[in-house]
């Protein structure tokens, strides 16, 4: 993979409640530019939110987020969420569109490129992903897999400097995680700034940079994933590693 | 027999039947079609407007699109019209000088069309998936774009069914407009049925409107069947394996 223009992205102490349920408790996160971050934890420790407020889909109560050092909260939000690309779960593809379409959307209206520039832009991005040949194909038609990396090529296309995954292989059968596992692996050692939440522990461990555990709204630890896998410092931790290893 | 050849002479008369044909294709079919066709239009982007103004964060938009939905679904179809077109077709005629009863009653069957419409959208609008509306935010599109390209699209497909069903009910509420007075040119199905039935005291011309009416809502009815179909299997396209899932990217034996 080629070189990413890249960025370096902190989050300090972010607080978020939803009414009474406070979701984040001050969360500190720091991914140095080019690094990959894996966020682990169990299900409701608020890792997806964290994400969502990072490229603010959802607005912090207090802290404050940091892309090469400088405050995005003032920012606006869209031309925010341009810089960082996000991966989802449920894929989230246009089913009313073709493959070729959903990627090229953004590349028309937003970056205001030709209907033929963003086309061939488009098919580029498929070429890297391996499915040039469904760009006519509508999502439905295609596997769990085929659909995530068809998502992954529609962020890239905007030549993210920050790339985030949510979850992006828990929807996916067995045999259809290692395509996209493969993928995200490509382009974390292409030098992609990343973060990814993650279940699978296999990826956090072998590839990620940094690890941080997350619960109840709080890191509990962070570092490398050789501290973490390795030594776990606190009971949560453990408890968690041998409920999922 | 002598009253099923009763039934016959008052429903069937083919004499009278016959005399009215040439101006319900002329006249009436015309007038019926305009009736319903503008209406249908207007009433359709009206309550898109009305839908999104349903589902909007600002509790004003959304206060007014329930009064007013409420208040046209609410009321019966003739008093409506009749309300309308009697009540401003006079302060139309002082502004325009026009004397057709037409722009009211497009009017009347426009606002009630809305009503229903407005909720038929916002029904397929709010059943689109969330997630379309976040990924189309995270990759930067602000909320109206979001909207307007990926979910709004979405929402109306979903809804043709009920759309086609909406403008089949204008075809037939259409006729309601013959309470606000028509010129002879005017004139629309029900309405010339109505007056040759009134000449001859015969029912046989309330069929041959009936049969117009049924040549059209019911070819309609079985398109939306059809599109209804079409949208839940989609266009069969041959779905392949994952052939490729294993090949791309050499990292990560994870």
């Amino acid at each position: 993979m080629s070189e990413f223009a890249s960025g370096t992205l902190s989050a300090k102490n972010i607080h978020l409640s939803f009414g009474s349920n406070h979701v984040l408790r001050g969360i500190d996160l720091h991914v140095p530019q080019g690094t990959t971050a894996s966020v682990i934890g169990p299900s409701g420790s608020g890792k997806s939110t964290l994400l969502r407020v990072m490229n603010r889909l959802i607005e912090p109560d207090q802290g404050d987020i940091l892309l090469d050092g400088r405050s995005v909260l003032k920012d606006n939000p869209d031309e925010l969420r341009r810089r960082i690309g996000m991966v989802f779960q449920q894929f989230n593809l246009f089913p009313h569109k073709t493959v070729e379409e959903n990627i090229s959307l953004a590349l028309r209206k937003l970056r205001k490129l030709s209907k033929e520039e963003a086309r061939a832009q488009a098919l580029e991005q498929l070429d890297l992903v391996g499915l040039k040949h469904k760009a006519d194909s509508r999502p439905a038609n295609l596997s769990g897999g085929q659909q995530q990396r068809v998502a992954i090529a529609r962020a890239l296309a905007m030549k993210p400097e920050v790339m985030f995954f949510d979850e992006a292989t828990s929807a996916l059968d067995p045999e259809l995680v290692k395509g996209v596992l493969a993928l995200m692996t490509d382009l974390a050692k292409g030098g992609m700034t990343m973060v990814v939440v993650t279940h699978e522990m296999g990826f956090s461990r072998n590839v990620s940079d940094s690890v941080t555990f997350m619960d109840a709204g709080v890191v509990v630890e962070t570092g490398t994933p050789e501290q973490l896998f390795t030594e776990p410092r606190t009971d949560r931790l453990k408890g968690f590693l041998s409920d999922v290893l | 027999m002598d009253f099923l050849q009763r039934l016959g002479e008052t429903f069937l008369d083919w004499k009278q039947i016959a005399e009215v044909l040439p101006s319900m294709f002329t006249v009436g079919l015309p007038n019926t079609l305009v009736l319903a066709i503008t209406s249908g239009l207007i009433g359709a982007f009206a309550g898109l407007i009305l839908a999104l103004m349903g589902i909007s964060r600002n509790p004003v938009a959304r206060w007014a699109a329930r009064v007013y939905t409420d208040v046209f679904r609410g009321l019966p179809a003739v008093l409506t019209i009749l309300v309308i077109g009697l009540g401003f077709g006079p302060i139309f005629r002082e502004l325009t000088g026009s004397n057709s009863p037409y722009p009211m009653g497009v009017a009347a069957l426009s606002l009630m069309a809305a009503a229903y419409t407005g909720e038929i959208f916002r029904s397929g609008i709010q059943s689109v998936d969330k997630g379309q509306l976040e990924a189309s935010r995270a990759l930067g599109f602000g909320y109206g774009a979001s909207m307007r390209l990926v979910v709004v699209p979405q929402g109306i497909r979903r809804v043709l069914p009920a759309l086609m069903n909406q403008f089949i009910a204008l075809i037939k509420d259409s006729s309601l407009v013959f309470t606000l007075g028509l010129l002879a040119t005017e004139r629309e199905l029900f309405q010339i049925g109505q007056d040759a039935a009134a000449r001859s005291g015969n029912l046989s011309p309330y069929v041959a409107a009936a049969i117009f009416y049924l040549a059209m809502t019911i070819p309609l009815t079985h398109l939306v069947n059809y599109i209804d179909a079409r949208l839940r299997t989609g266009r069969p396209e041959k779905k392949e394996p994952d052939e490729a899932a294993a090949v791309v990217g050499k990292g990560a034996q994870a």
